[in-house]
């Protein structure tokens, strides 16, 4: 229960982001600040400073301020405020993460549920689908079509997507995981067919979509719920690194991935620029494995026998 | 058992054959995306994009294109980069290959050891305080993004503390074992720690769930009846059965780590592996590069799966039969 | 019968043996107040049905009930030996070494991936000083006792190679390994076919006059009892009902649940006997009645049913039934109930 709390949380803090940009913060997360001055405690400070160490050159951003109303933590190299763009970004890495898993499941779940109940081709066909999706390994396809489409976007006469869209990072995790999903559901609704209730429903002269509505899938439906959260803490982690390699999330959008490659050239010297965006991304996806496995402690009776985490 | 090896072993042939075909179509047959202007890098003249599409066969149907990128990619094996001009790819992924193996390696041992006996003590202590707090850690080592937590080791032993406590830690790069044994597992200290943790957290949390699951099988009764110790029990009887999950899973992580999937450890510790290949080629839109490092990581992938599903037949009995 | 009434010759003798459990319902009370003997060469059947405890009673005696909220009272003599409350290390020579377990399903009794060989000769060893050859050829010895086909090569085999018949055999060569005093048999008969099940039992008799030790069978089926027990524990809701020589019990039934029990054995000898079953559920071990535990589905419940009749009777037969001799006399002229002569 705390864990779907803190997830709350983060998910409306984000939502606030533009709020926080604008009215409290007063910065644009997304232009270059390199000139820019700011108050705090009555003086005025350069957002990025000369160099005061070493040989004297160049400039390094501002470092955490510890204000919340201004560059909390500090600013990136292009003087942007750090943490309006963590709320942003998280906006952008949670939207990735919940809707790639939402698209992931509800394919899987459907293709799983037909290969099940109808058997043979339609089996056969899917089954060798997800074989061959699986059997590349995930982050290869997902670096592999990351490379080709998400610098110059998909153009298929008519489907016509950006090459900054987040549909493409969404659409690209979500397939890699699929047959993830679908293999397990497609098993349960094969131990599921040879069940007497579901024997009856056929013998009664029910329509197949009938069955698979009102008797499969209400069988299904807790396993497919107990995956959720688990597949939304492993999108959000894919897209972290798809970003990290510049191959997820494309700038100007930022995402919890992307700030963190930002900050990695200013790794010694501004740490927080790193750091903060990873403890976002830790404390999400705990969050979200420990809600995955109270649901599915909570599906599963026997759990009470484990009684742990 | 045999029957059932050669049986696996020709499925993993298929297999791999569709990857291949696979990664042709994502490479050059990905529609609405121009495959010269890929293969040949960002900057390419118009000489090269020509070059390029003629020996590629990019006018040719399909069947033939691909015939020839299996050609140049096996058989000629002259496939090189367009973006270092002439480097040839081959010699490059099997220089970089020892450097992952060696990263896996000590990973390996590191993560196997942590995680069973973090799965065990779980197991044996479960409901007790140790219990949870095994699994939570865990839970956060799962959690943790990889790329990011060798970010933060760095900035730790690199850091504020590298003139103390950390003076000995090497700021990346590898060393050949040939060379020095002891740098050599110096300079990979680190990166084992950083890649072990995420399975470690993985291993324990199966296996804990797997033993407290057979614990509460029947023949773990019969064990009892038979007056054996509750150690022999846990280990000889209870483990020895959990551990075909653990096995299975481990080969195909193993598959998938040899083939590149440590990348982006490689990328942070600066070892020259093929993971980190395979990310120059990223950078560099390097296309040979990248599918030569895409159908080398596959093909580790698929013939770790075949190994595993052989190794898993002759752990478990029951299978040979169902095979 | 109380604690210092003690039958001294007997392999194993119980008195008072209550078990247990606490949950978030209520304490449930598993076992309430067993006593009996099992005598040397002797087959003691506890019958009863789902839930009436007569698993947990043996398991509890062992140590094999590993609930952290069971609370376990009464006295087990082994052999003249308190066993009730040894340490889990004592515990593991008696169990195995002394005294021998089947269970019900043979199925998944045996771990999947060890040979049988190597599972009899685990528990070999672990009680006796032993090589691994000789224990080896003694583990294919016993598989011949049992009946197994080709013993020397089938001690390599692993449990899925053989069937259910042949693996409860298996399981029960294993029991017997280390010569037992007693061995305990949990409806060992259940999971298997009609035919099946004839030869265990036999298999069983024979075994229990070569190797000489008792046998606890707990089953649920009165036929299980006629074929092989000598005396018989009728179990009810955790409590004893009727305990008694086999013939007695069966031929002379005093408890109506076990004339409800003999009634419900179908006989191939008597034609167009309807089946008569008990009426209503058996009684959740969360609401047992106060007084007699059957009384609510006992047809010739009386008042004094309200209060918990005592265990008591003449000789060896002994029931916990308020109906005196006179009140069976009138039943028994008048009812058809089989076992009621």
């Amino acid at each position: 229960m705390v864990s779907l709390g803190i997830l709350l949380f983060m998910v409306m803090v984000t939502l606030l982001a533009p709020v926080y940009a604008h009215d409290i913060a007063h910065s644009n997360p997304f232009a270059s600040n390199l000139q820019g001055r700011i108050k705090i405690g009555g003086h005025y400070r350069s957002v990025m400073p000369a160099n005061t160490q070493g040989l004297g050159l160049g400039v390094t951003p501002i470092g955490p301020t510890w204000h919340f109303s201004t560059y909390f933590l500090g600013a990136d190299e292009l003087g942007r405020d750090v943490f309006a763009r963590i709320l942003y970004g998280g906006r952008v890495t949670l939207l990735i993460g919940f809707s790639s898993g939402l698209i992931c499941i509800a394919v899987a779940t459907v293709l799983g549920m037909l290969a099940g109940y109808f058997g043979r081709a339609t089996d056969w066909i899917i089954s060798r689908l997800l074989d061959i999706v699986w059997a590349f390994p995930i982050y290869l396809l997902a670096i592999s079509l990351s490379v080709i489409l998400v610098t110059s976007g998909l153009d298929l006469g008519i489907i016509h997507i950006g090459a900054g869209s987040l549909l493409l990072p969404i659409l690209i995790i979500a397939s890699v995981y699929v047959p993830y999903v679908a293999r397990p559901v497609r098993g349960i609704v094969f131990s599921l067919k040879e069940r007497d209730f579901i024997q009856a429903a056929i013998a009664s002269g029910a329509s197949d979509w009938r069955i698979l509505r009102k008797e499969i899938w209400p069988n299904v439906a807790p396993s497919v719920i107990v995956f959720f959260p688990l597949m939304v803490a492993l999108n959000i982690l894919t897209e972290s690194a798809l970003s990290i390699l510049g191959i997820g999330v494309q700038p100007p959008q930022a995402s919890w991935g992307t700030i963190i490659n930002d900050g990695l050239q200013l790794l010694y010297t501004r740490p927080w620029v790193a750091i903060a965006p990873g403890i976002c991304i830790v404390v999400v996806c705990v969050a979200l494995n420990i809600l995955g496995d109270g649901v599915r402690d909570a599906f599963d009776p026997r759990a009470k026998l484990r009684g742990s985490i | 058992m045999l029957r059932f090896t050669i049986k696996r072993l020709a499925s993993a042939v298929l297999v791999m054959f569709t990857i291949s075909v696979l990664v042709f179509l994502i490479f050059f047959a990905t529609p609405g995306v121009n495959p010269a202007a890929r293969i040949a890098g960002r900057s390419a003249s118009p000489q090269v994009l020509a070059n390029v599409a003629k020996e590629f066969g990019l006018n040719r149907p399909l069947p033939i294109r691909y015939g020839l990128m299996m050609y140049h990619l096996f058989i000629k094996q002259d496939l090189s980069s367009y973006v270092n001009i002439g480097d040839r790819i081959i010699p490059q992924i099997t220089a970089a290959a020892p450097i992952t193996l060696s990263l896996i390696f000590g990973a390996v041992v590191i993560w196997l050891l942590v995680g069973v006996s973090a799965g065990v003590i779980a197991a044996k202590n479960k409901g007790k305080f140790i219990d949870p707090l095994v699994m939570f850690f865990g839970i956060a080592a799962i959690s943790i993004p990889v790329y990011w937590l060798g970010q933060m080791v760095l900035l730790v032993t690199q850091g504020g503390l590298h003139t103390s406590i950390f003076a000995w830690a090497p700021n990346g790069g590898y060393v050949s074992l040939t060379q020095s044994p002891w740098q050599w597992a110096l300079h990979l200290l680190f990166p084992w720690l950083t890649l072990a943790s995420l399975y470690a957290g993985i291993y324990a949390r199966v296996l804990r769930g797997e033993l407290i699951n057979n614990m509460n099988e029947d023949y773990i009764r019969t064990a009892r009846a038979k007056g054996l110790s509750e150690r022999r029990i846990l280990y000889r009887h209870a483990l020895r059965c959990s551990m075909i999950s653990i096995v299975s899973l481990f080969g195909l992580d193993v598959g998938v780590l040899v083939g590149g999937a440590a990348l982006l450890t490689e990328v942070v510790f600066g070892l020259p592996g093929v993971g980190f290949l395979t990310y120059q080629g990223l950078q560099n839109l390097d296309l040979p590069l990248i599918m030569g490092c895409v159908m080398y990581g596959a093909f580790f992938v698929v013939l770790a799966s075949a190994v595993v599903d052989v190794l898993y037949a002759y752990i478990d009995p029951r299978i040979r039969v169902v095979a | 019968m109380s604690r210092e009434d003690h039958s001294t010759d007997a392999v194993l003798s119980v008195r008072d043996l209550s078990v247990s459990f606490a949950t978030r319902q209520g304490v449930v009370r598993a076992v309430d107040g067993l006593s009996f003997d099992v005598g040397a060469k002797e087959v003691l059947g506890i019958v009863g049905e789902s839930g009436s405890g007569k698993s947990v009673a043996m398991y509890s005696m062992l140590g094999l009930v590993r609930d952290a909220n069971v609370s376990i009272s009464g006295s087990v003599l082994f052999e003249g030996r308190e066993i009730l409350g040894l340490s889990d290390t004592d515990m593991q020579s008696v169990r195995g070494g002394e005294v021998g377990m089947i269970f019900q399903d043979p199925m998944t009794a045996l771990t999947p991936v060890y040979t049988v060989g190597w599972q009899i000769v685990e528990q070999l060893r672990a009680h006796n000083e032993m090589t691994k050859k000789a224990a080896y050829e003694r583990a294919a010895e016993l598989l011949a006792e049992v009946g197994i086909p080709d013993p020397k090569s089938r001690v390599n085999h692993y449990p899925h190679e053989f069937s259910g018949g042949m693996r409860q055999r298996v399981v029960i060569a294993m029991a017997l390994s280390c010569n037992p005093k007693l061995l305990i048999a949990d409806e060992p008969t259940t999971a298997l076919d009609v035919t099946t099940q004839a030869q265990i039992l036999e298999l069983m008799g024979r075994l229990q006059a070569t190797h000489g030790s008792s046998i606890v069978i707990i089953t649920h089926d009165m036929g299980v009892i006629a074929e092989i027990a000598h005396r018989v524990v009728v179990m009810y809701a955790g409590r004893p009902a009727e305990i008694g020589p086999e013939i007695d019990v069966v031929r002379s039934a005093r408890h109506p649940y076990t004339w409800g029990l003999l009634g419900a054995v179908p006989r191939a000898d008597v034609k167009s006997r309807r089946l008569v079953t008990i009426p209503g559920n058996a009684v959740s071990p969360l609401e047992v009645p106060p007084g007699c535990a059957f009384a609510p589905r006992c047809q010739y419940r009386m008042d004094i049913c309200e209060q918990r009749p005592p265990l008591r009777g003449a000789h060896d037969h002994l029931d916990a039934c308020w109906l005196s001799d006179e009140q069976r006399l009138v039943i028994r002229s008048t009812a058809t109930v089989r076992g009621v002569s």
